[in-house]
């Protein structure tokens, strides 16, 4: 594999509101350093796609921003959201973590019905009213693009549903706590090509109410789905900048060879 | 020796091995349901035992066998649920938790005869419990609980860690995802682990002798008053169990049909068991099913 100069990057400043940004965001397995330095403003009601090689840290970056790292990792550096550092050891991870809504690589369901697994955390919050619970349900599926494949057998158990439909109820379920914030940890690599299809559909509709920031291996995904692309390389954030200019004229070396392929 | 040829021979020898496993399980099960049911009426398992005389039943033995059943699981559930749920879901896997896993193994293996003593020792004499159904429900909770344990934490630990990141990515604290995720979606193998320990706890007869005693006295059946001492829910008096009843029946019985009445209640005793064995694949299938909502699996 070729050797880049890790230290050198190429980092813009997105136009527009920002919503999340992290601030010399480092990331320590026992002494294993898996991030180094990470500074970067994610634009808001945009998709940000962080591309990058196998162990190139871009779930461990991810998984850091909403704190799932908490009893894994060493996190340090400053993850900022509305003006509060959230990697802050004072902080509340539990509705930092309803503001910052995840999906993972393989779809999650619970062993529970369809209308359990949307209002099993509402109702850990709190909630009780049945018309809330049920608008909640209602509102997230139809933004997940599965209402109308699911509205009459909501009592049924998602376990029963399709791969595909299983990621976008898992979708529903992370909008039902009505975040601002989607991080999504290649949602679509176990999906067949429709399914994955009807997932960016999703999300692109999404991104009119949420900041969607997303990790994927696949660069066609980035290309279609995002605004902004972070590339990251052996847990080094090596360029951002909007995705056209990623794909088509990138300003490192590094970025240059993994999209071309001659990466390694 | 060809490769075909060799993995051949090894199949035959396998399926040899399996043969006789399951031959000597027949021959054991049909032994003693031909030697034993001719002798079954409904006589038999309604009417008390008789000391000297022919003709008695076992009526009071199935009851305690089944009451210190219940007690022993109302004491040991409990505490396993918490042991395999702090084992699999809280414990960091360091040389503490190492010790544990071997102190709950040591404990599986000790002889249920040295069980039997130490709860002899401790809760009849030390303790002044007597020979009592509690004195024996704690000492069968000591012979369960590992076993429990260890099968609990065997159904936790095949729930995928995905579910306890989809928790936690939905802001639950952890015991909100074990007590509202994780023991829900484990329950048919928590369900399945429970019934088959109730069929080894139903047949234990030797850490019951010196604890629950070997007596079975007369006890009015319609009597609801637990406190009452003759009860039959006094959990104070002592009770000879089935297992215990066929060991005395066969070392000391005086009565002259001894042999078929030990022969009556070993039928019954296996097939009880047995039909824990069914009833804990029937109840884990259909709450599988329940919980995932596939009919064809």
């Amino acid at each position: 594999m070729a050797t880049y100069d890790l230290t050198a990057h190429h980092i813009i400043e997105p136009g527009g509101p920002i919503a999340l940004s992290t601030e010399k965001l480092q990331v320590f397995y026992g002494r294993q350093q898996a991030i180094f330095d990470a500074t970067l403003n994610f634009p808001a009601n945009q998709i940000t796609a962080l591309i990058g090689a196998s162990g190139s840290g871009k779930s461990t970056y991810l998984r850091s921003l909403n704190r799932m790292n908490d009893k894994v990792a060493r996190v340090t550096g400053k993850i900022m959201y509305q003006e509060t550092n959230i990697n802050d050891r004072t902080i509340n991870v539990y509705a930092v973590r309803r503001h910052l809504g995840m999906v993972f690589q393989r779809p999650n369901p619970f062993a529970k019905s369809i209308y359990d697994n949307l209002t099993f955390a509402l109702k850990a919050t709190g909630i009780k009213s049945r018309t809330i619970l049920d608008d909640r349900v209602e509102q997230s599926l139809k933004e997940a693009a599965l209402w109308e494949e699911v509205k009459e057998d909501l009592h049924k158990s998602a376990l029963a549903l399709s791969g595909g439909q299983q990621q976008r109820l898992c979708i529903a379920r992370a909008l039902a706590t009505q975040p601002e914030i989607l991080l999504l940890d290649e949602p679509a690599s176990a999906l067949d090509p429709i399914s994955t299809a009807k997932i960016e559909v999703t999300l692109k509709r999404l991104v009119e109410r949420y900041t969607i920031i997303i990790v994927t291996h696949n660069m066609q995904q980035a290309a279609r789905l995002s605004s902004y692309t972070a590339f990251l390389h052996l847990g080094h954030l090596i360029e951002f900048d909007k995705t056209p200019t990623i794909f088509q004229n990138p300003e490192m070396t590094a970025t240059q060879d993994y999209i071309t392929g001659n990466f390694g | 020796m060809t490769p075909t040829r060799l993995d051949k021979v090894a199949t035959k020898v396998i399926e040899v091995f399996v043969a006789c496993v399951v031959l000597i399980l027949l021959f054991l099960l049909s032994t003693i349901l031909i030697q034993g049911v001719p002798h079954l009426s409904w006589h038999f398992l309604t009417s008390p035992s008789q000391s000297f005389a022919a003709g008695g039943g076992i009526v009071d033995q199935l009851f305690n066998s089944l009451y210190l059943l219940v007690l022993t699981l109302l004491i040991s559930l409990p505490l396993a649920i918490g042991s395999a749920v702090y084992l699999n879901e809280y414990a960091s896997d360091n040389w503490l938790t190492g010790l544990l896993r071997t102190a709950i193994e040591v404990l599986s293996s000790l002889p249920s005869v040295v069980v039997g003593l130490f709860g002899y020792l401790l809760f009849v004499i030390h303790f002044h419990f007597g020979f009592s159904i509690l004195s024996g429900a704690i000492a069968l909770t000591f012979f369960n609980l590992p076993l429990l344990t260890r099968s609990i934490e065997g159904a936790l630990a095949a729930i995928s860690d995905t579910q306890r990141e989809a928790g936690l990515a939905l802001g639950l604290s952890a015991w909100r995802t074990i007590r509202g995720v994780i023991l829900p979606a484990a329950l048919p193998g928590i369900v399945t682990g429970v019934i088959l320990s109730a069929g080894r706890v139903f047949g234990e007869a030797a850490a019951l002798i010196y604890t629950a005693g070997q007596s079975a006295p007369v006890v009015n059946y319609t009597n609801w008053n637990p406190l009452s001492s003759d009860s039959f829910l006094n959990p104070m008096r002592p009770a000879e169990t089935l297992a215990v009843h066929i060991w005395k029946v066969n070392t000391e019985g005086v009565t002259p049909d001894a042999v078929s009445i030990s022969a009556g209640a070993s039928a019954v005793l296996i097939i009880v068991i047995l039909l824990f064995n069914f009833l804990a694949r029937l109840i884990g299938r259909h709450l599988y099913r329940k919980m995932t909502g596939n009919s064809n699996k």
